[in-house]
């Protein structure tokens, strides 16, 4: 009577191979689509990896941060301060920003690991306005009213000059490019690390730790650890993808870079709507996002308006968002984590 | 050898002291019943030995190390296992998700060197048809195996069961003291709390009788049982 485990479900194989396929058309992408398709790729993909880290944060570790544009405005920072003050290449600069969110974690996650619940949500706030204020500070990075990146490290960028003849564009249209392929690496190495790390043990005790603290630890959790865990992981794929979007921009301001509604308040929108919790619900959300903002951003307030009803809505009649949704009607997983204990005792029609 | 040694531990909440200066050795191999009226202590005395609450004053010795104020996770770790008076399964994990978390946190190994040991503690505690359904839609009973399950896949050396057995029907109880039975076989200690008698003399060697945070007695089970203390909290006779 020997068992087996498996993750794997038929969906789930067809999501590999289909997924596979979408791989090979957004890389291929810029050879036939326009500068406006690249751009508007570039912003559904970093807000994707926004998304998923703050969905691996509070779906997962049960932390809701509403502090997380302390990490992509401190990542923006970060690179333009390695622009414009060592010399770096924007390029590389990328991981500076990811390094600099991680190092402000670590005192924020001090003091904010001291609260729970809805103190711990305005701490992050509190403690990322405070980042704010103080980078505010730094003149040489243009104070209060920001700056731009010098204009021969953006020309000179790396890849750029390739990426110009291979494709045969213009400088600003090669720099775009350019952000968007990175934009997708970082995007599937986000996806692709959080999958991984729930299929792992570490997954499980998150999970556990979600579901149920006290228990989890009597079990032998190291609950405090997974929480460490969970929050440097997205300071600094959030401090990255900062760095990413400000790169692309090439013009920072505080008020911007450390902006609550465009990268926490509309990060939450997508990870809710989505389905929090699940890896597909925010790749959903990003895209239902994506269409509110093209239809109705002209309209200004009354595009905020949507969001905040339009998030209500969901909220009533679909708590576990649109995946949610659609998952609990047809029982599909297009990354599976739940192991499927299988064979001995279990015949298949009983799973 | 002694598995566990309490000494003059106490626990207060404000005013309210909940365990009062207890002290009791548990030998290796025993099993040990707590009864007592409710709001005796006996869930906060559970506590103290796991480290969910920490004790105010007093010491917990396990195997002879001081666990006084080592953290619930690594009691875990050391050999204490438990299950929750209110079952408290990870509800959104499946039930063979939920041993594989105790059994590969709470003995650091990896999936696959569990996955057959939980699989068998499935089998023994009749969970194994429902292996790959989400906790949060057990009945009362399974959640209760699911509770025994889970602290069995710790492996534990000194296992403490809070009214496993309560809410159960004959016939579930019965198949419940079969599985605990089979458990104290092998040589696990064991501390049970139950308010169903029978089934704690059954299987226990020794009982332990709690009131007001206080041990008021430990010894022989018929002894205990027949002895003015308990007559006196369980039937109300005024002495």
């Amino acid at each position: 009577m020997a068992y087996t485990v498996t993750t794997q479900t038929r969906a789930s194989r067809i999501t590999t191979a289909l997924g596979a396929v979408l791989i090979v058309v957004l890389f291929a992408l810029p050879f036939f689509a326009g500068r406006g398709t690249i751009q508007d790729m570039f912003f559904i993909l970093t807000m994707l990896v926004l998304a998923q880290f703050w969905n691996l944060l509070a779906g997962y570790g049960g932390l809701v941060s509403i502090g997380q544009q302390a990490f992509v405005g401190m990542g923006a920072y970060a690179l333009f301060g390695g622009v414009i003050l060592w010399g770096l290449d924007p390029v590389p600069a990328i991981l500076l920003a990811g390094a600099a969110a991680l190092v402000i974690a670590v005192p924020t996650a001090f003091f904010a690991f001291r609260l729970n619940g809805a103190y711990f949500a305005i701490g992050t706030w509190v403690i990322a306005e405070v980042f704010r204020l103080l980078v505010a500070q730094w003149k040489t990075l243009g104070g209060g009213t920001g700056t731009s990146l010098p204009r021969d490290a953006t020309r000179d960028m790396w890849f750029v000059e390739l990426i110009k003849e291979a494709l045969d564009v213009r400088s600003a249209a090669a720099r775009d490019i350019l952000a968007y392929w990175l934009a997708l690496v970082l995007a599937l190495v986000t996806i692709g690390g959080i999958y991984w790390l729930l299929r792992t043990r570490r997954g499980l005790a998150l999970a556990a730790v979600r579901d149920n603290t006290e228990a989890a630890k009597s079990v032998g959790v190291d609950a405090g650890r997974m929480k460490w865990i969970v929050f440097l992981t997205s300071a600094f794929g959030t401090g990255l993808a900062g760095g990413l979007i400000y790169m692309q921009k090439a013009r920072i301001s505080p008020d911007a870079a450390f902006s609550v509604t465009d990268w926490t308040a509309y990060v939450i929108f997508i990870v809710v709507i989505g389905g929090i919790g699940t890896i597909e619900g925010p790749i959903i959300g990003v895209l239902v996002f994506f269409l509110l903002q093209s239809l109705l951003a002209d309209f200004g307030s009354w595009y905020l308006l949507t969001l905040g009803v339009l998030a209500i809505a969901i909220m009533l009649v679909a708590p576990r968002g649109l995946w949610g949704l659609l998952s609990e009607r047809t029982g599909l997983h297009l990354f599976p984590i739940r192991r499927r204990l299988i064979g001995g005792r279990l015949t298949s029609s009983e799973e | 050898m002694t598995m566990l040694a309490l000494q003059n531990v106490s626990k207060s909440f404000g005013a309210l002291t909940v365990t009062d200066d207890a002290s009791f050795e548990v030998p290796k191999g025993q099993a040990l019943g707590i009864i007592g009226p409710n709001g005796a202590g006996k869930s906060t005395l559970f506590n103290l030995i796991t480290g969910n609450l920490r004790a105010d004053k007093g010491s917990i010795h396990f195997e002879g190390r001081d666990v006084t104020h080592v953290s619930a996770m690594e009691r875990c770790l050391t050999g204490i296992g438990r299950s929750f008076q209110i079952p408290q399964p990870f509800e959104k994990l499946t039930v063979y998700e939920n041993l594989l978390v105790a059994a590969t946190h709470g003995r650091n190994l990896s999936e696959s060197d569990v996955r057959d040991d939980c699989a068998d503690i499935l089998e023994r505690t009749e969970l194994i048809k429902r292996a790959n359904v989400a906790a949060g839609q057990l009945s009362l009973l399974e959640r209760k195996r699911l509770e025994l399950s889970r602290a069995m896949a710790t492996q534990p050396k000194l296992l403490l069961l809070d009214e496993i057995a309560g809410g159960l029907t004959e016939g579930e109880c019965q198949a419940l003291i079969q599985t605990i039975k089979e458990i104290h076989a092998q040589g696990v200690t064991i501390i049970w709390i139950e308010h169903v008698l029978h089934a704690l003399t059954s299987v226990v060697e020794r009982l332990l009788v709690l009131d007001f945070g206080q041990v008021i007695g430990i010894g022989d089970p018929d002894e205990i049982m027949s002895s003015r203390a308990v007559q006196e909290i369980y039937l109300g006779i005024d002495v």
